[in-house]
């Protein structure tokens, strides 16, 4: 077996050493009930051909995005990701690194995690980043129960526009939390994404958690909201779930937000059905103790030279326990590598550009679907992202898209059921992988399954 | 002809003339300032096409004004940036980890092509099911291979990590609580256990009590059975332990909790010892989180990300999270929303999407690879390996309990007494040697406490050579040779780092020097 | 002046009527480097027991209880750049807060520096 290095002759050199005549006696404490008699009913071992092969013929039931034209987004966004990106994290020393716990063989990490919260924290607008969390929905919901430790207030407003399942969890979180009197409280909202958030705010609010670009597509000015929410003494949450949009609009940061969360997938990581991505977390420099998450900082060595160092910590489980201020003990940290290098190739003037691209593959699928008729497009303001209202159920469109070849878009009835008033909405993402082809066989496999 | 020639013979050492370098650097040693330290307006890495100037906005006025202070860096830089960097790091491909609890053992480059393949990496979450079949099987694949290995009925896939995982089991189990309409306000936790343990019950509103752990490093189940009560909702417990020892009383404790109505929530950390050998389900386990990224093999890369799928009882199955995958007439569906349920009682959902799906592919490639046979055999080397451990330093180190251990084995700092060298030290020292350090104060239950587990990818001679490190740095200790130890490490890429100073004045974030003199005034 | 000790490794200082608090150099000494204290408000009532403050060192955090009840007085905001002053001085400068004292009585239920040192050798 090629991952096991141990001969016969060295298991019994060291049972020897050991002082024991076999394997068994090692496992003398396991109660004799619980000891299996037989093995266990799973195929024996195979050699990497036959693992490819049966790998390779599950991955060929699934058609990949970039095999035919694909649009869907909604929290997960198909991008290019540079060959360099992919093959630098393959590096055995990061890949196979373990947490920078000990430092001084750890540089490498840490100094590449403070390279990341410094990278986040510019494109958001704020003081201060963390070195990741699992991704945007954990991370929101992390954001919601740091509002609540800081206001020490109850009520949690949630845009009704906030994707789907990002506002499930944070109902999860919030309903098996430790306090029985945190209530989350979820905005009505319309089909065109417009809501009135400003009227669910009062003294008892401890933060408003609102999605921009939202989960239809809308990109909002949201510096009036944040006037509002801070005359009440509560903060604001903007949740970012397509990092590149900072690339072309004004940041969370500018427009007042006190906390920043995001999924940082769009950048260096590719679609994987949902995982792993990355939580990306940021805020003002006031909050910074009561951030979750890692945090790399830097300091001197013992030489007098500038290194980097997992810092404070203590708000973390393995040191407070009982009062800590997450159970989380991990980040994405190769995920998160693969975005500091991602965004290291594209700098400013790539980072500005792939944005500016996004919007307008987005502007150009827009003009091509809006000509069909019986396709009204919702969304005024936009990034990459847009809804579309179709004239007939969405799901049933989608499948006979999908039929002829096209992945055209989420349904929003996939992640919002109960509602019938939505049953023929259509969210549509397009991004710099798009080309006209793309957007021409969308529109013409549309038409005619509009007809 | 050349008669000039240059001279090859190494000529003779002269090993204290070694000069203060000009770049920083030492040979292959490179230092590499920040990424914002070389980057330089205008410059880039990535070419794209030119936007279209002529086309409308239609961001609707929202665009951004001033830049964004990104550097820019040609790509020949990145990637001398970031090899660089990678040089300070040590690694599992570069030497052994003798880190308990973390099972380090060999990330297989296989797993790594499969997840790479498109049919798994460029596939989205929300495509329509019927365009995803291949990773719905996968999934399924890998709930069957961890429910075998196991021997439990159910699993939730989606917990994005250990800790995570234990959110899961413990939130299904106060789901399993009140839908029996019992509002149970206590877990109960050895003393010995990880700080997720008690973090994560804290978080679900639980109060947390303490079990103490007997002389021989097991659970004190006397004290446990005093301790128990109708108002007990689970106990969390890790088999084997955190002092690397197999609970002989584990089906007792089981029982114990299943009287009083309670749950047994097992931290799996610890698989590795007992694949094939021992079914939690066979204990009375009801929840249990697997960590993919130790026992499974997923890299650990530099500390994420990983994967904590959790398995279940009879009893808690039904409360398992959205979504779940489903067989749906020839092949499956994605339950995502409590409208689909047909039966089931979910809690809610941890996570947006469906899980590490990354992950996934990754552990069912090293599965697959093993088979049944394979996960067996790994258990028993890994448990071999750490018994020779012990068998080989018993008599210089000192170790905590009596053995046999399971796949680590547990020292403390008694064998230092009276040197001066603290477990600190001699970790530190370890790292002159080539080796990460052990796993350090932990469990709390000793003092100075040093978990050292091999895994069962180190081979004979790796694990002697091991072992005749730590005999020779326990020597040196004893002798007196404190300088050895603590101003280690002298051959790392940094020596020790002012911790204090980090968490005093945190510095989390690059600053042009003009801005922070701005700040400054 | 009267100088008392908790179990919890405070110490309290009582002069007419009101009292400096502040921990131990014990429990500093155990604590490690402090990082950060997280003081109380000015003006805030607290009873006997109540948490008070948090003091965090890079390898531990800690509560720090009121050993007796009364109201926020003033508060060592030397702490915020100087930390180490806990580390230092820990009965000295490195105080945290003081109390106008609620009930005197209290501090009879508290230990007194013989009682403290025998407490201290017998953790050891």
């Amino acid at each position: 077996m090629r991952y096991l290095p141990l001969t016969a002759d060295d298991r019994s050199a060291m049972l020897d050493v050991i002082g024991a005549s076999s394997i068994d006696e090692l496992f003398k404490d396991v109660p004799e009930a619980a000891r299996l008699a037989v093995p266990i009913d799973l195929p024996p071992f195979a050699g990497e051909l036959e693992v490819e092969r049966r790998l390779s013929a599950m991955a060929a039931k699934n058609i990949s995005a970039g095999s035919v034209p694909f649009f869907v987004g909604a929290g997960a966004y198909r991008h290019h990701v540079p060959a360099t990106v992919d093959h630098l994290i393959q590096r055995s020393e990061f890949l196979t690194a373990y947490t920078p716990y000990q430092p001084e063989i750890s540089q490498g990490t840490t100094q590449a995690l403070f390279e990341f919260q410094t990278q986040v924290a510019l494109i958001t607008g704020m003081d201060v980043a963390n070195a990741s969390m699992y991704d945007g929905s954990t991370a929101c919901s992390e954001a919601v129960m740091m509002a609540f430790r800081l206001t020490k207030r109850k009520k949690a407003v949630l845009s009704g526009t906030l994707h789907p399942h990002y506002r499930s969890v944070v109902e999860t979180m919030e309903k098996y939390d430790a306090d029985e009197e945190n209530l989350t409280i979820f905005c009505p909202y319309s089909a065109d994404g417009k809501e009135d958030l400003a009227s669910q705010i009062d003294e008892d609010t401890a933060c408003v958690v609102v999605q921009n670009p939202s989960f239809f597509g809308n990109a909002r000015d949201l510096t009036a909201l944040a006037d509002a929410v801070h005359a009440k003494g509560a903060l604001l949450i903007v949740v970012v779930p397509e990092v590149v949009s900072l690339g072309l609009m004004k940041s969370p940061g500018e427009m007042g937000a006190d906390i920043v969360v995001g999924e940082g997938q769009s950048i260096g990581n590719a679609l994987s059905f949902g995982g792993p991505y990355l939580g990306l977390f940021a805020t003002r420099q006031k909050f910074v103790r009561q951030m979750p998450g890692r945090l790399s900082g830097e300091t001197q060595d013992a030489n007098g030279k500038r290194g980097y160092v997992l810092t404070l910590s203590t708000r973390e489980q393995h040191i407070r326990r009982e009062k800590a201020t997450s159970n989380i003990c991990t980040n994405s940290g190769l995920c998160c590598l693969a975005f500091t290098v991602h965004m290291a190739l594209l700098g400013e003037a790539g980072f500005t550009r792939l944005a500016k691209l996004n919007h307008q593959s987005a502007v150009k699928t827009a003009e091509a679907l809006e000509g069909i008729s019986g396709v009204e497009i919702l969304t005024d303001a936009f990034f990459n992202e847009f809804t579309i209202r179709l004239p007939k159920p969405a799901t049933e469109v989608i499948e006979a898209l999908a039929a002829k070849g096209v992945i055209g878009g989420l349904p929003v009835s996939r992640l919002v059921p109960g509602d019938a008033s939505l049953g023929d909405l259509l969210v549509v993402a397009s991004t710099e992988t798009n080309t006209d082809a793309d957007r021409a066989a969308f529109a013409a496999a549309l038409r005619e399954v509009l007809q | 002809m050349n008669r000039q020639g240059r001279p090859t013979s190494a000529g003779a050492p002269s090993p204290s003339a070694a000069p203060e370098t000009f770049s920083g650097s030492r040979g292959l040693e490179q230092d590499e300032p920040l990424l914002f330290e070389i980057g330089r307006d205008g410059m880039t890495g990535v070419d794209l096409p030119a936007p279209d100037e002529a086309l409308n906005s239609r961001l609707g006025g929202l665009d951004r004004e001033g830049a964004i202070g990104l550097p820019g860096v040609s790509e020949p830089e990145v990637v001398r940036h970031f090899v660089r960097l990678s040089q300070k790091n040590y690694s599992i491909d570069a030497g052994l980890y003798p880190l308990g609890s973390c099972t380090m053992k060999h990330n297989p480059r296989l797993n790594e092509k499969m997840a790479r393949l498109p049919g798994f990496g460029d596939i989205h979450p929300l495509q329509p099911a019927s365009t995803v079949q291949g990773a719905l099987e996968l999934m399924e694949e890998l709930a069957h291979w961890l429910t075998t290995i196991t021997g439990m009925p159910g699993v939730a896939l989606s917990p994005k990590a250990g800790a995570h995982g234990e959110l899961c089991g413990l939130m299904a189990i106060r789901a399993a609580l009140d839908a029996r309409g019992e509002a149970r306000t206590r877990v109960l936790v050895p003393e010995s256990a990880h700080g997720t343990n008690p973090a994560t019950a804290a978080a679900c509103g639980y109060e947390v009590g303490t079990i103490p752990v007997t002389e021989e490093g097991r659970v004190d189940v006397a004290a446990l059975r005093e301790s128990l009560g109708p108002d007990v909702a689970a106990i969390m417990v890790t088999n084997p332990n955190t002092c690397g020892l197999f609970e002989r009383d584990i089906i007792e404790i089981a029982e114990a909790i299943h009287e009083v109505g309670g749950y047994f929530y097992c931290d799996g950390a610890n698989l590795n010892a007992i694949m094939g050998r021992v079914r939690p389900g066979d204990l009375g386990v009801d929840a249990m989180h697997i960590n993919l990224h130790k026992t499974f093999s997923t890299p650990h890369g530099g500390g994420g990300p990983g994967a904590g799928p959790v398995v279940l009882s009879e009893a808690l199955t039904p409360f398992a999270p959205l979504p779940f995958v489903r067989r749906a007439g020839d092949g499956f569906e994605l339950v995502e929303d409590e409208s689909q349920v047909k039966g089931e009682q979910p809690f809610g959902r941890l996570v947006a999407f469906h899980g590490q799906m990354g992950m996934f592919v990754r552990a069912l490639s090293y599965m697959l690879s093993h088979g049944g046979d394979g996960l067996r055999q790994a258990a028993e080397d890994a448990v071999l390996s750490a018994n020779y451990i012990l068998a080989s330093l018993q008599d210089v180190m000192t170790p905590s309990f009596e053995g046999p251990c399971m796949h680590e084995a547990l020292f403390d700092d008694r064998f230092l007494e009276g040197t001066g060298v603290t477990t600190l030290d001699f970790a530190k020292a370890m790292i002159d040697e080539g080796y990460h350090p052990m796993t350090m104060y932990f469990p709390l239950v000793v003092h100075g406490a040093m978990l050292i587990e091999p895994t069962e990818s180190e081979s004979k001679e790796s694990v002697d050579r091991f072992i005749r490190t730590m005999r020779g740095l326990t020597q040196k200790a004893k002798e007196g040779d404190t300088e050895r130890f603590s101003g280690a490490p002298y051959f790392a890429p940094r020596a020790r780092l002012n911790e204090t100073g980090a968490a005093r004045k945190p510095i989390l974030r690059y600053t042009p020097p003009e801005a922070s003199a701005q700040a400054a005034e | 002046m009267t100088m008392k000790y908790t179990e919890d490794h405070e110490w309290v200082r009582a002069e007419g009527g009101e009292a400096t608090i502040g921990i131990s150099p014990y429990a500093a000494e155990q604590l490690g480097d402090v990082v950060y204290v997280e003081l109380p408000d000015l003006g805030k009532s607290y009873k006997a027991g109540d948490e008070a403050a948090t003091v965090e060192s890079v390898k531990a955090a800690s509560e720090v209880y009121s050993p007796v009840s009364g109201e926020i007085t003033a508060v060592n905001d030397a702490l915020e750049g100087n930390p180490a002053l806990v580390n230092e001085s820990a009965d000295g400068e490195g105080w945290f807060f003081k109390i106008k004292l609620a009930n005197e009585g209290e501090l009879a239920k508290l230990m007194d520096e013989a009682a403290y040192k025998e407490f201290v050798a017998g953790l050891e």
